[in-house]
């Protein structure tokens, strides 16, 4: 049986060749990403990236679309990221994060603009060759519940067409921590192991970008701990990946920059520079006593800009560089005879850069 | 555009793997052929050793050809909308797997146990036959040109019938809808097989070749159709 399958496969497989105008995929020369050597997960011998993608970014995306009929899912995106790089993406519910990854996954056909996807300008006659050198985990993990975990992996090694199936798959198994349930059944396990299965799945292909959609979404603080463990893990060993999630302090925590999606591109940024792009700095004074004359004490302080009293005997100082602005604030305090209980800098998470920007677009949508 | 048999190998392997872990599927699948036999064997038993002379030169034989169209309509018609509907489909899709290979996979997949199936219940027909009908009835009835008719049309038949299966199965959104469309498309087959088996068209060496030919130009014609009305946004999103 085997023998007629392969026979009649390659009968019907030379006859499409010859009737077929499909381009012929792209070929990959050029230079490889640079990755630690002896690592379990990264192969030093990677499909290279080719010469028009290896000097310049893994993925690149210029002013992309997508419309379904007359519903906007995203529009007018940009943004580049670095090999190597941890992106996070980030939005509120239907702000269009799945659909972009789908599209830049090749699932899914952009309206307009155009994108690089590991080196591959993003094509419909390129799908074949960008999905060779990306990885998606979606955010269902989608495996077949009745074959084990070795099963699973078994197929993707073969739809992937991975050099050394079954070392490859001992090895992902032992990265996700699974290596002692390859023979359970996928629907035996926990919702955090098929998680993690998924993750041993997108690690198959050694990707060149990694596209992990919600990969914590419903997952228990240890097991969304597991996969944070396991994405440190990929980043230290050099592997782009691109996060989308609803997590902030996960994005914090993991990502390089964070882009934040809300059908359009809000911001892109480190999380540190989008919070000194949004937020001013300033110096939280709290003293035991009210000053009798602020003014005094904080005019002319270097690296102060302002101030405004917040309650009895609290001070906003808005700083341009708080390492010079809370010595010389400690001081004129000091001098000046008041009890300094606090002096604290104010310090603005992802969330609130997050909350800030998605309450603009509320409050512009209502006009 | 090349195929890849490693790609189609994995498919086609995941899918038996899963046949074997729900048993139900194939015995599902014998079901239909097993009562489709009842009535043909109460004929046949019911048949006198004096009717062997009128059995010569007619071909009831051939109305077996049905087995194979209708045996693998649901599974074919599962395919693609029960990945779908158990949401493993858009992993694969991710991966460098073409539509060409990923369907190609599948209805391999179906044909192996549509075959099996399909073979075993002909044998145990001509079992029944040989051991419980008259005598002089079963030599009458089993004529080597009916046997190699369903030697060669069981896999052509049962070919067509998965494409049609698949090409419902790429565009329904539900997995029982797809079924019963399925069986629905099959009946054509049928019926021009139990025309035969009756002589309404009288069965010859031109009309087997036309028909043989006619059924390979339908498989190949069916991959090809069915891999373009595959479209991955739509599956994937729903949206057209």
């Amino acid at each position: 049986m085997y023998h007629l399958l392969k026979w009649l496969i390659s009968r019907l497989g030379r006859r499409t060749a010859l009737a077929s105008q499909e381009p012929v995929a792209v070929s990959a020369p050029g230079g490889h990403v640079a990755r630690p050597q002896g690592d379990d997960l990264v192969s030093p011998q990677k499909p290279a990236v080719p010469s028009a993608g290896h000097d310049a970014v893994a993925l690149s995306v210029r002013n992309l679309s997508k419309r379904f009929g007359n519903r906007v899912a995203f529009q007018d995106v940009s943004f580049d990221i670095g090999h190597g790089e941890v992106f996070g993406f980030l939005g509120p519910n239907g702000a269009g994060k799945t659909t972009t990854v789908r599209t830049l996954g090749t699932l899914i056909a952009p309206t307009s603009g155009s994108a690089t996807v590991a080196g591959i300008p993003l094509a419909p006659e390129n799908g074949v060759e960008i999905r060779r050198r990306i990885s998606v985990m979606p955010e269902s993990p989608g495996l077949y519940l009745r074959l084990s975990v070795a099963e699973n992996l078994e197929c993707f090694a073969g739809l992937y067409e991975v050099p050394g199936g079954r070392d490859r798959i001992g090895r992902v198994l032992r990265a996700v921590g699974l290596a002692d349930r390859a023979g359970d059944a996928c629907g035996s396990l926990s919702k955090g192991l098929r998680q993690r299965v998924a993750l041993a799945r997108a690690l198959l292909p050694d990707p060149q970008v990694l596209f992990l959609d919600e990969p914590t979404s419903g997952l228990d603080p240890v097991a969304a701990h597991d996969v944070h463990e396991l994405i440190g893990e990929l980043r230290r060993a050099g592997v782009t990946i691109f996060l989308t999630t609803h997590r902030l302090e996960e994005a914090e925590r993991l990502c390089d920059r964070v882009a934040i999606l809300n059908t359009t591109l809000r911001t892109v940024g480190r999380p540190d520079e989008l919070r000194d792009r949004l937020f001013a700095k300033t110096l939280t004074v709290t003293t035991l006593a009210p000053l009798p004359e602020p003014g005094r004490v904080f005019a002319g302080l270097p690296a102060v800009d302002g101030w405004r009293q917040d309650g009895p005997a609290g001070y906003v100082l808005g700083v341009s560089d708080p390492a010079v602005a809370a010595p010389a604030a400690t001081r004129a305090l000091v001098a000046a005879g008041a009890d300094v209980l606090s002096i604290a800098q104010s310090r603005h998470s992802l969330e609130d850069v997050y909350l800030e920007l998605i309450s603009q677009d509320e409050e512009a949508r209502r006009g | 555009m090349s195929v890849s048999s490693g790609r189609v190998r994995a498919i086609y392997r995941k899918e038996l793997r899963e046949y074997r872990r729900k048993g139900s599927i194939v015995w599902g699948m014998a079901i239909l052929p097993l009562i489709f036999l009842i009535q043909p064997l109460i004929t046949v038993f019911a048949l006198p050793s004096s009717s062997s002379s009128q059995l010569a030169g007619r071909h009831e034989l051939l109305y077996l050809l049905a087995i194979p169209a209708l045996v693998p309509a649901t599974l074919a018609a599962y395919t693609v909308v029960g990945e779908r509907q158990q949401g493993t489909l858009e992993p694969v899709l991710t991966t460098p797997v073409r539509r060409e290979e990923f369907l190609l996979g599948k209805a391999l997949a179906v044909l192996a146990p549509s075959l099996a199936i399909s073979y075993t219940v002909y044998v145990f027909f001509l079992a029944c036959v040989e051991l419980f009908a008259a005598p002089g009835v079963a030599p009458a009835l089993v004529q080597g040109p009916d046997l190699l008719a369903q030697l060669v049309f069981t896999p052509l038949l049962a070919g067509w019938s998965i494409w049609l299966g698949v090409a419902i199965s790429t565009r329904a959104s539900e997995v029982r809808v797809a079924q019963q469309l399925g069986i629905l498309a099959n009946l054509p087959s049928v019926a021009v097989t139990t025309l035969l088996a009756y002589n309404v068209i009288h069965p010859t060496l031109a009309i087997a070749l036309g028909g043989a030919v006619l059924l390979l130009v339908l498989n190949r014609l069916g991959w090809r159709v069915t891999s373009a009305l595959f479209d991955r946004e739509r599956l994937i999103t729903s949206t057209r």
